[in-house]
């Protein structure tokens, strides 16, 4: 190993961008191989997509807060629409748990960086220019047609609509490279998860021995590996009918009108998983810790997070059960959607268990893990609602769905992000965030958060569409709509005291040292921020908590586990 | 590391050593995301056997490519032959059977060129001719673009061989390399099972 070579080269490299414009320090970030910064440019571009998508999700909502709105007209309400839910997705969820995924995973192995630091770069960079063209699309998406701006056509982008001849202009070809690209980008670093969890662990980790996070992201890299190719499939057979003429889904010709949405969604679900299953990893991190326990079932953790990337794949069409698929066909699905119901109940159970009997801090991170506790058990069961084909049959494409996914992404996933901003920010930057501040977050969050979208769970009960950008007067709809809106200006307002704490902590906030919170994985046995080599001594490892066997020497966890 | 020297016997090296090589780790799972892409196309053209509106159809222009296949699938056993030597250091055995690999992929390709070439000016099916000529050139077309990168990167492991850039050091990257070239090689079985034998 050439560590200290690598070393000397990395403090010289240090020493004269002190001197140097902000230029230098760009290019060392623009150059740079290393995960721990490659993870934190995936979170804060994923965060500066999260401001935008979330501004147009706002302009949504001051749309539909009262009746007759007439904020925005419906063409560019279409194109909000389409843009909020791409860039939530592959511009936000995507790139904030890639981008922990980065920066955890080779410090809680015990490695100097991730299996294929190159690769690594190759993929946050596809990532990086994919998203900017989905963005770009606004300025460019007319082609020579006039034909309109952004991508108009859903996150799903339900063939044959986006056939050429009901998709004038380049809009829909942005949609498409630039999600195929930021997919291409997910693969990499997939790869590059998957190789360091199985090659690079330091001495003692065995894979029994690995953090809940590691292995669940291990799994989440499987299913990106398994399912992403399908939508990239998919936009390639799309392009080919586009340029240059082909049939995929040319019903004209006697191609199919639903086989994109089986391609879209054998991506499509299973994608879900990938955003929350990142979120069940924060949580299994968090909440021990701050319970005080050890994690209550490990094994059977592991186990039931396979479980529901397994079945999640077998899962899709209960998104098509409007379709008009066959009986046998939607109870398939029907039953298979409902099985993923017990491992996700598996594992509530173990989070229930951890935190029973524990000594809980209620610092920050813990209460977005309590509140996604909570709003995780409301979406599952609401999703067991929708996996039963009648029900769905009566809500489909109502604003229940847009609310049940909307607990889901969200009441699970934003919250454990935040969640996990708020654990991890004292080891990246060496401060700690202002608890004072966070509190006004959480609770503006959460309370805007329950008034948007509870509500909504009845403004589609009461037979709200999806998609309208617009409802009229007098069909009980003016109330719930109007609290929702609310609801959603306190969220921005929320994150609005996030950017503030983070700016203002970044500055002044009180220093962390090595390890704020008194955890037990490797990444608090370094400094805060780690050196550029993660560990001077590679670690050796005989347990799971390896800082407790430390911090304990007369009560190991080697000797019981 | 892998190719950590046998004399050390700390505890630490018998540890890494212990653990697989991450090159092999990440070709197979770029092999299993490359599985799942092929496995959407060929859903397709299974999907789309038989439903095309006009002709021409599989059954009036197809012929079994016996010899492209014979050739590419002993391609893969003689790049085992030159990895084989490259390991007993042989590297002037190692690549001439390198270059015998080049040679039989680019037999492969040339005649997949000599089809389509047949397909689009004597039989008239071009990609938008009808759904049979999109999923065929789809396919074969996703297969031989693989059988492209292949062969460039097999190109590439030549000219340096050539320049004396190759030893011993580099059989595990050049092992990986020819891992990928197997992947071309079952991927086609399963396209000429697909395309020439059901689809036929």
């Amino acid at each position: 190993m050439a560590g200290t070579i690598d070393q000397e080269i990395a403090v010289g490299a240090i020493d004269d961008t002190e001197s140097l414009p902000v230029l230098g320090k760009l290019h060392e970030w623009v150059v740079t191989v290393d995960h721990k910064r490659l993870g934190l440019m995936y979170i804060m571009g994923g965060l500066f997509f999260f401001l935008i998508a979330g501004l147009q999700a706002m302009t949504i909502r001051l749309q539909l807060a009262f009746p007759d709105g007439n904020v925005v007209p419906p063409q560019v309400f279409n194109r909000l629409m389409t843009m909020h839910g791409t860039a939530m997705v592959f511009l936000v969820g995507m790139p904030i748990l890639t981008g922990f995924f980065n920066y955890l995973v080779p410090l809680m192995i015990g490695a100097r960086d991730l299996a294929f630091p190159r690769l690594n770069a190759f993929g946050f960079w596809l990532w990086f220019f994919g998203a900017l063209l989905l963005y770009f699309s606004y300025l460019a998406g007319d082609g020579l047609y006039g034909a309109g701006s952004a991508p108009d056509v859903g996150w799903f982008a339900y063939a044959p609509l986006t056939e050429l001849p009901f998709s004038r202009g380049n809009s829909t070809d942005y949609w498409i490279l630039s999600i195929f690209l930021t997919s291409v980008g997910s693969t990499a670093t997939a790869i590059n998860i998957i190789a360091s969890a199985f090659c690079m662990r330091c001495e003692g980790m065995t894979l029994s021995k690995m953090p809940v996070l590691v292995w669940l992201s291990v799994v989440v890299a499987f299913m990106m590996l398994v399912v992403l190719p399908p939508l990239s499939a998919a936009q390639v057979m799309l392009l080919l009918d586009r340029f240059l003429g082909a049939h995929f889904f040319d019903t004209q010709a006697g191609g199919s009108a639903i086989l994109w949405q089986h391609f879209f969604w054998i991506f499509g679900h299973p994608e879900v998983y990938i955003l929350v299953i990142p979120a069940f990893a924060f949580a299994s991190e968090i909440i021990p810790v701050f319970s005080r326990k050890v994690i209550f079932g490990y094994s059977v953790m592991v186990a039931a997070t396979c479980a529901i990337g397994i079945i999640s794949m077998s899962v899709w069409a209960h998104h098509m059960f409007a379709v008009g698929m066959t009986p046998p066909g939607n109870s398939f699905f029907a039953a298979a959607s409902m099985l993923v119901g017990v491992p996700t109940g598996i594992k509530i159970f173990n989070w229930l268990g951890t935190i029973w009997g524990g000594k809980l801090r209620f610092r920050l991170p813990m209460l977005f893990s309590l509140a996604f506790l909570f709003q995780f058990l409301v979406a599952g069961l609401t999703g067991i609602m929708l996996a039963v084909a009648p029900f769905d049959w009566q809500v489909t494409d109502t604003y229940f769905v847009v609310a049940h996914f909307h607990y889901v992404l969200v009441g699970a996933i934003i919250f454990m992000d935040f969640a996990a901003i708020y654990y991890w920010f004292p080891k990246a930057t060496g401060r700690m965030l202002n608890e004072t501040l966070g509190k006004w977050h959480f609770w503006l969050f959460l309370i805007g958060f329950h008034l948007t979208f509870d509500t909504l769970h009845f403004a589609g009960l009461r037979g709200m569409p999806r998609r309208i950008y617009t409802y009229q007067p007098g069909r009980g709809l003016e109330t719930l709509n109007l609290i929702a809106s609310i609801g959603a200006l306190m969220q921005g307002l929320g994150v609005l005291f996030l950017v503030i704490n983070v700016i203002r902590s970044l500055r002044s906030g009180d220093p962390a040292g090595n390890d704020p919170w008194d955890a037990w994985t490797l990444e608090w046995s370094t400094t805060s921020p780690p050196p550029e080599y993660n560990f001077a001594e590679a670690p050796t490892v005989r347990s799971r908590r390896p800082l407790w066997d430390l911090k304990h020497p007369e009560d190991p966890d080697w000797k019981y586990e | 590391m892998a190719a950590a020297p046998s004399t050390v016997t700390t505890p630490a090296a018998k540890w890494s050593k212990a653990l697989p090589y991450r090159g092999h780790v990440g070709i197979l799972l770029l092999i299993l995301t490359e599985s799942s892409f092929f496995s959407i196309f060929v859903v397709a053209y299974v999907f789309y056997l038989g439903k095309s509106l006009s002709g021409p159809y599989p059954k009036d222009v197809l012929s079994p490519p016996i010899l492209n296949t014979i050739c590419l699938l002993s391609s893969s056993i003689t790049i085992v032959l030159a990895i084989r030597s490259l390991r007993a250091g042989s590297i002037r055995t190692f690549a001439i059977w390198w270059f015998v690999t080049f040679a039989l992929g680019l037999e492969f390709l040339t005649g997949t060129a000599l089809e389509w070439h047949r397909l689009i000016y004597h039989e008239g099916l071009t990609i938008s001719t009808n759904l049979f000529g999109t999923t065929y050139y789809s396919l074969v077309g996703l297969h031989a673009l693989h059988v492209t990168i292949g062969l460039l990167l097999i190109l590439l492991v030549l000219i340096l061989t050539m320049c004396g850039y190759m030893n011993e050091r580099h059989v595990e990257r050049t092992d990986v390399l020819s891992w990928y070239w197997h992947f071309v090689d079952a991927v086609w079985i399963v396209v000429f099972l697909t395309v020439y034998v059901i689809g036929r």
